[in-house]
């Protein structure tokens, strides 16, 4: 799955040549090559956010086996209640530190480890009052839990802002500074293929979009308007219903891209950017397709999930394999199990037809 | 029609089914004479590949005559006679223009679910589970054929089906497996596995060049038509320690290459077989290496290991450090079948090699399940088996 660095960016590694940062045909010297927006990654904050995680799973893990230690250690007496609590403190802690761990968007997992500093700064202040405790050393899990939650609030506000800031960011660039969309998009794709043929071939052929439905087996229609900049798309209909919008070109270069989004009113919002690059040696034309698009709620939105699947990155690649196949051999692939082609999770059995499909 | 369907783990029936359709320009429908039943069917049948669906048609080994075509094929004719192979291939993608055809970039339409499991897609293949495409296979009737004008190869009639039928798949599979040794004039190949596409390993070896073959199964009577029909020095694995033998026979050195025709059921006597089985038991283990480790360990410093035997999944304990430190190359791949059938018929029309020496029984269409009960336990000495309409 991309990872928003990678989305932004369009850079998968660094060095030489690649991803698509490579300079545009008939770009001036100097001259930066097109790119999404890029927001900054900052190491040093996931380094602390990381270490953060790892610290919750090691404090949960011993409040969850060791809690009589772990009361000793912050100078609290050993009770069976003591012990219940601890655990779990225990439980919220590991919690957190996978959350923090194992999620991109780390914001929320980072606010709930300050909750949980709140929480044990509560109690131990508690424990000051009881005349059991060895105040001395509550003292010190007080002061270390304060170092620690400022640490936790310093994550948190980072990582809040940078997700603002990636949620703000458009995915058609800097250069449309005034088409910015209210609405943040919620999934993000980049997929690529490479395709046996000339680059103005496969340019032509999918800069007419007409042809796309032929490929893509979720659209229906595409009709383009006179003027060759808007279009309206309407995607198959499973149970009955199909999802509609129209879109607009928002840049063109012949032969390197083409960038579009859908406009008010659309079914779903979307915007993307596909990319022509000439693959290396005589291997003809890579394509890149990013894709935004925020799936509606309600009926809408388990069409599109119906229609995209749990997987709409692998949807997307299939849809670029069937391009490819068309490109190439001058068919999509079918099968028995699968008579359309492209994506299709719920098979048939690998038996022929009663009917041959319509095309 | 007729065609042999995969109900369940170990249960095929012949059924019913509608017939097959032009579905796509440049398909063909052929009216199959003859098919046959492959050991890597018995995977299929043994429940060890994912992917398998109440009704599926099996069968990737199949010829028959040409009953229609699609607008975009020019090469073939109705009435014409064609052995099909196992692959679809397209031949316009750069691995079909590399003549890697079991490659193929556009031929199956599942892509996706085989890269979940190897990273990319291989081509599709007939009869062989939705992970290579879920194209309806050829123990039936009829077939649908996919790039008609790529695959199948038209032969002369004067050759009868049992003759050219193993173009499809088994022939070029053993002489693939015996053309990645790279064989050297003096070369001693050593051949895992007896069974059918052992057996033509063992031919297209001597065929390629090599000095001495030798065969290990543990079945008696295949090992007899190795040495009989296939010239093989035979070594028995649950009579002899096959290192030990194989360096003895070698001078010390061992095999100049090593042929894995077996996969991922391999067998053993002993404990190792009872780790592999139980991993696999436990799903921890998809495949069993048995033969593999073996002629990994055999084979001579600096020598090939060629796999040809059917793998699915993962494995345990692979010898890596052997393979690294004595330099050994592994080759392997399904068989590029359409790089092969040309040359491959020019051989049988020359007479030096019959084919049909594997058959050892013919059953028709609707004794299939019986077909691959017989091929699965061996009895009565089964070998290969042939279904006619």
């Amino acid at each position: 799955m991309a990872t928003r660095e990678m989305l932004e960016t369009g850079k998968w590694s660094s060095g030489k040549g690649a991803g698509l940062n490579r300079p545009r045909r008939g770009a001036a010297p100097g001259e930066a090559p097109y790119r999404p927006a890029e927001v900054p990654t900052d190491h040093q904050a996931e380094r602390l956010a990381r270490g953060l995680g790892w610290f919750s799973i090691g404090l949960g893990l011993a409040e969850l086996v060791a809690p009589d230690r772990v009361a000793d250690l912050i100078g609290v007496r050993d009770s069976r209640t003591t012990r219940s609590l601890l655990r779990g403190l225990g439980i919220r802690e590991v919690m957190s530190g996978i959350g923090i761990l194992t999620e991109s968007r780390k914001a929320g997992w980072l606010w709930s480890r300050v909750g949980g500093d709140a929480i044990d700064l509560t109690l131990l202040s508690r424990a000051m009052g009881s005349d059991d405790t060895d105040r001395s050393k509550a003292a010190m899990a007080t002061a270390t839990v304060a170092g620690v939650a400022l640490l936790d609030l310093r994550a948190s506000r980072e990582f809040s802002e940078r997700q603002q800031q990636l949620e703000r960011a458009m995915l058609i660039g800097e250069r449309e500074p005034d088409r910015q969309l209210a609405a943040p998009f919620r999934m993000h794709v980049l997929r690529s293929v490479t395709v046996g043929r000339p680059l103005d071939d496969v340019y032509r052929f999918w800069r007419d979009f007409r042809n796309l439905p032929r490929v893509m087996t979720h659209l229906e229609s595409v009709q383009v308007e006179e003027d060759g900049r808007r279009s309206h798309w309407k995607t198959r209909a499973p149970a009955g219903r199909s999802a509609e919008w129209d879109a607009e070109l928002v840049e063109e270069i012949p032969n390197e891209l083409i960038a579009w989004r859908s406009l008010e009113g659309s079914d779903v919002q979307n915007a993307g950017v596909v990319r022509f690059v000439p693959a290396p040696g005589n291997r003809g034309t890579e394509i890149h397709l990013e894709l935004s698009y925020t799936p509606p709620a309600g009926v809408l939105g388990a069409i599109i999930a119906r229609l995209f699947g749990a997987d709409p990155g692998q949807q997307i690649q299939d849809d670029l394999y069937a391009f490819k196949q068309v490109m190439e051999t001058g068919e999509v692939a079918r099968s028995d199990a699968n008579p359309r082609g492209g994506h299709l999770v719920k098979q048939r059995p690998a038996q022929p037809l009663e009917r041959a499909p319509q095309s | 029609m007729k065609a042999t369907c995969w109900m369940d783990k170990r249960t095929v029936e012949v059924q019913d089914v509608p017939d097959p359709k032009i579905l796509n320009p440049r398909d063909a429908v052929v009216r199959i004479t003859s098919t046959a039943i492959c050991g890597s069917d018995l995977h299929l049948y043994n429940g060890f590949i994912p992917t398998m669906k109440k009704g599926d048609v099996l069968g990737h080994e199949f010829m028959g005559e040409v009953v229609e075509v699609g607008p975009a094929v020019n090469n073939l004719s109705v009435g014409d006679r064609v052995v099909v192979p196992f692959p679809i291939a397209c031949g316009n993608c750069a691995q079909c223009k590399r003549e890697m055809f079991s490659l193929c970039e556009n031929s199956n339409p599942n892509a996706w679910m085989a890269e979940k499991l190897f990273g990319f897609s291989p081509a599709g293949i007939f009869g062989y589970s939705h992970l290579t495409g879920g194209y309806a296979g050829g123990q039936a009737q009829f077939a649908r054929v996919p790039f008609a004008d790529v695959g199948p190869l038209k032969v002369p009639d004067e050759l009868p089906d049992d003759k050219v039928l193993f173009l499809s798949d088994i022939f070029p599979t053993g002489y693939m497996g015996a053309d990645m040794c790279n064989i050297q004039p003096g070369d001693v190949i050593a051949v895992w596995g007896a069974g059918p596409v052992g057996q033509f390993a063992i031919a297209s070896a001597y065929l390629l060049g090599a000095e001495r073959v030798i065969a290990i199964d543990r079945f008696e009577y295949r090992l007899r038509i190795a040495r009989e029909k296939a010239n093989a020095e035979t070594l028995n694995y649950e009579q002899v320690d096959v290192l030990e033998a194989l360096k003895e026979m070698t001078g010390g050195r061992g095999p100049d290459a090593c042929i894995d025709a077996v996969g991922m059921e391999s067998h053993a006597p002993g404990l190792e077989y009872a780790y592999d089985r139980t991993r696999q038991a436990m799903k921890l283990e998809t495949d069993r290496p048995i033969a593999l480790r073996e002629a990994i360990l055999a084979c001579r410093n600096g020598g090939t290991v060629s796999v040809i035997g059917v793998y699915g999944g993962f494995i345990d304990k692979f010898p890596m450090g052997a393979l690294m430190n004595r330099s050994l190359t592994i080759r392997t791949g399904q068989c590029h079948v359409q790089r092969y059938m040309r040359p491959l018929l020019e051989r049988i029309r020359n007479g030096e090699i019959d084919p049909s020496f594997v058959i050892t029984h013919r059953l028709t269409l609707e004794e299939a399940p019986r077909g691959y009960d017989m091929f699965l336990n061996k009895t009565d000495d089964c070998l290969k088996v042939v279904l006619s309409a």
